[in-house]
């Protein structure tokens, strides 16, 4: 059940990007930034959080679930420690997601060479 | 339709004021430059990011099934996602994915995960700090910019509403 | 009084030029890619790389190696040395143009380098032509090139991201081109009719106003039209003084554009126009949206098909227009609009 709501949730917002990419001159970077301020603004406003448990990963691995997940760590952050927490609380909370990318594409470049399109 | 666009053209060429006559060639443009189908796309965008959210869905159970707290299992979910997704550019098959899919592969982690990696790859050549050091954000560095400076403003209101006591 | 009426003359209409003596295109030569080389037109390429890489480390060393070989083959098939040559005017889309100085530095020939996006070969070919024609030089190289990864890397992104182009999108050429344009007396009999170059008609930057990167047809087609309609103007002369109207890389949504501003104008091109971009690329089977583009696309096809056209007896007289884009990625992002550039090249096969 998890399964068929994650698939469902999940690509109703890949649809519904793809509408916006194709009738609008967005690009895929204004796209991404759109998508974690959403999901950033969504979770403040106390809308994000039940939507992800509810539908799982459907919500959380898209980006806006990233942008949840850096707003629930300031909240945590402020809760815990005051005001130093709203400094802390981002980049701890994405702590997992950025350097797992930045680590396994170093890495990948010492590996993979880029290809040529065909 | 045919009356319509020479309709359109005349208005581009007869225009004297030039701030009119390129807001009319914009939209004469984008009436003669065909499009595929936004709907098939969507579908097709549909699928690819449902299949990835599933495979999600799945790695969360897993690692939960396995001992982990709610917040782990999502952050090893995110692990597991990132490096799948930098393996599968590094072998040239995110890209044919991406292709077909879309935003589908464009919304997901996965997506942050290959902007990341393509560029490391592509720079290499640069050298290490000129090239991959300096060029590695390039398409994602807005993401984190926007991304740790909006949630940074909520939490200054979120700060400033509980200081007095409003939540 | 008698040197001034002698310049006067090769001044026609408000930009264009004639040649009293037409220089001839003595050579010319195409260094294609793989991809190119699976086109349409590949049987007609001189060389055809099937690594993207050309055998080097880098895309803009493996663009570099292409003008090189293409340069090499251009003086080859006219038994000439680089020594031979007076000048080389060429240029290509990366910045600094890189391709080009690396590329021909081996070849030791005066060079002056230029900048046109897509419509390079046709402004190199003017001012070659003009050289010649001028007594300035006996020969000149003129040559470009383009590689579908490094314009990618330049302008749009790294290879290996994951992004979806629109129908709109073009697809960058990996190839370079190459002629060698000399006068009579360098001149000597080849194979088929001698190709002069008649005459040009150098372009204007014209932009209306188009903020879609992803549609230089769209952005070029305003350019190719004042630059056909002003040659047209200043020769006197209707569209079918020519056999073909080729533009360099419109491809399939600037040639609408073109055909409908020409129109509009009360010039009919619609039954004797092509596109070179059009041309080089089988549009279905490889996937290639609105066709090619990049500085290479207007120089093979133009080396390779449309000369072998005219040596062969099948065309009389084109008018070649490359055309080109002024992308760049910081005009873009600070929110300015993409202009063109076209610029018009009367080639004649003499019988």
């Amino acid at each position: 059940m998890e399964y068929l709501k994650a698939f469902l949730v999940g690509g109703a917002i890949c649809f519904a990007v793809q509408i916006l990419l194709d009738n609008t001159k967005l690009m895929p970077g204004r796209v991404m930034v759109i998508l974690v301020c959403l999901g950033a603004i969504l979770g403040a406003l106390g809308i994000y959080e039940p939507f992800a448990k509810w539908a799982g990963a459907g919500a959380s691995v898209p980006l806006t679930g990233f942008g949840n997940v850096l707003f629930k760590g300031v909240k945590d952050a402020v809760d815990k420690e005051g005001f130093i927490g709203i400094f802390k609380g981002g980049f701890t909370a994405s702590a997992v997601g950025i350097s797992s990318a930045i680590i396994f594409s170093y890495i990948a470049s010492w590996f993979f060479d880029s290809k040529m399109k065909s | 339709m045919s009356d319509q666009k020479k309709g359109s053209i005349s208005d581009v060429l007869n225009e004297k004021d030039i701030q009119k006559r390129n807001e009319f060639y914009n939209q004469y443009v984008k009436e003669v430059t065909p499009k595929f189908s936004v709907f098939k796309n969507s579908v097709k965008a549909f699928l690819i990011g449902g299949i990835i959210c599933t495979i999600g869905q799945f790695l969360t159970t897993y690692f939960k099934n396995l001992g982990q707290n709610e917040e782990n299992a999502k952050s090893y979910t995110s692990l597991v996602l990132i490096l799948l997704s930098i393996l599968l550019t590094g072998f040239g098959i995110y890209q044919k994915l991406a292709k077909f899919g879309g935003a589908g592969t464009l919304v997901p982690i996965t997506g942050f995960a290959n902007s990341v990696a393509a560029p490391a790859v592509e720079y290499k050549k640069e050298g290490q700090v000129f090239g991959i050091g300096c060029k590695i954000f390039t398409i994602a560095g807005p993401v984190i910019l926007y991304g740790i400076f909006s949630s940074w403003v909520l939490g200054l209101i979120y700060y400033l509403l509980k200081r007095f006591g409003l939540v | 009084m008698a040197a001034n009426q002698n310049k006067q003359s090769k001044m026609v209409g408000k930009q264009s030029i004639i040649f009293r003596d037409p220089p001839y295109i003595i050579s010319a030569s195409s260094v294609a890619g793989k991809k190119e080389g699976e086109g349409p037109l590949g049987h007609l390429f001189d060389l055809i790389h099937e690594d993207p890489m050309v055998g080097k480390k880098t895309w803009e060393e493996a663009e570099s190696e292409l003008m090189k070989q293409s340069a090499e083959k251009a003086l080859e098939k006219a038994g000439l040395k680089s020594q031979d040559i007076r000048y080389l005017v060429g240029g290509d889309l990366l910045g600094q143009l890189i391709a080009t100085s690396f590329g021909i530095v081996d070849l030791e020939i005066p060079t002056l380098g230029i900048y046109g996006a897509c419509s390079t070969m046709g402004e190199a070919m003017t001012i070659g032509a003009i050289l010649v024609d001028g007594g300035f030089a006996d020969n000149v190289m003129a040559i470009t090139s383009s590689h579908f990864a490094g314009a990618e890397k330049q302008f749009r992104f790294p290879l290996d991201y994951g992004n979806q182009r629109p129908y709109s999108a073009h697809w960058t050429v990996t190839g370079s081109g190459a002629v060698i344009i000399a006068d009579k007396d360098s001149h000597k009999k080849e194979q088929g009719a001698s190709v002069v170059i008649k005459g040009v008609t150098p372009g204007k930057i014209v932009d209306f106003g188009l903020k879609d990167s992803m549609n230089m047809g769209a952005a070029m087609a305003p350019a190719a039209f004042e630059t056909i309609k002003q040659n047209f103007e200043d020769f006197g002369v209707k569209p079918d003084y020519y056999d073909k109207i080729i533009t360099g890389d419109l491809g399939y949504v600037g040639q609408t554009i073109l055909i409908d501003l020409l129109g509009e104008k009360g010039y009919d091109i619609s039954h004797n126009h092509m596109d070179c971009g059009i041309e080089i690329f089988d549009q279905e089977e490889q996937d290639t949206h609105a066709g090619g583009s990049g500085c290479g696309c207007s120089a093979i096809t133009f080396t390779s098909y449309i000369l072998n056209q005219l040596r062969g007896g099948n065309w009389k007289r084109v008018l070649f227009v490359p055309t080109g884009a002024l992308l760049s990625q910081v005009s873009f992002n600070e929110g300015k609009s993409v202009p063109g550039i076209a610029h018009a090249v009367v080639v004649e096969a003499e019988t």
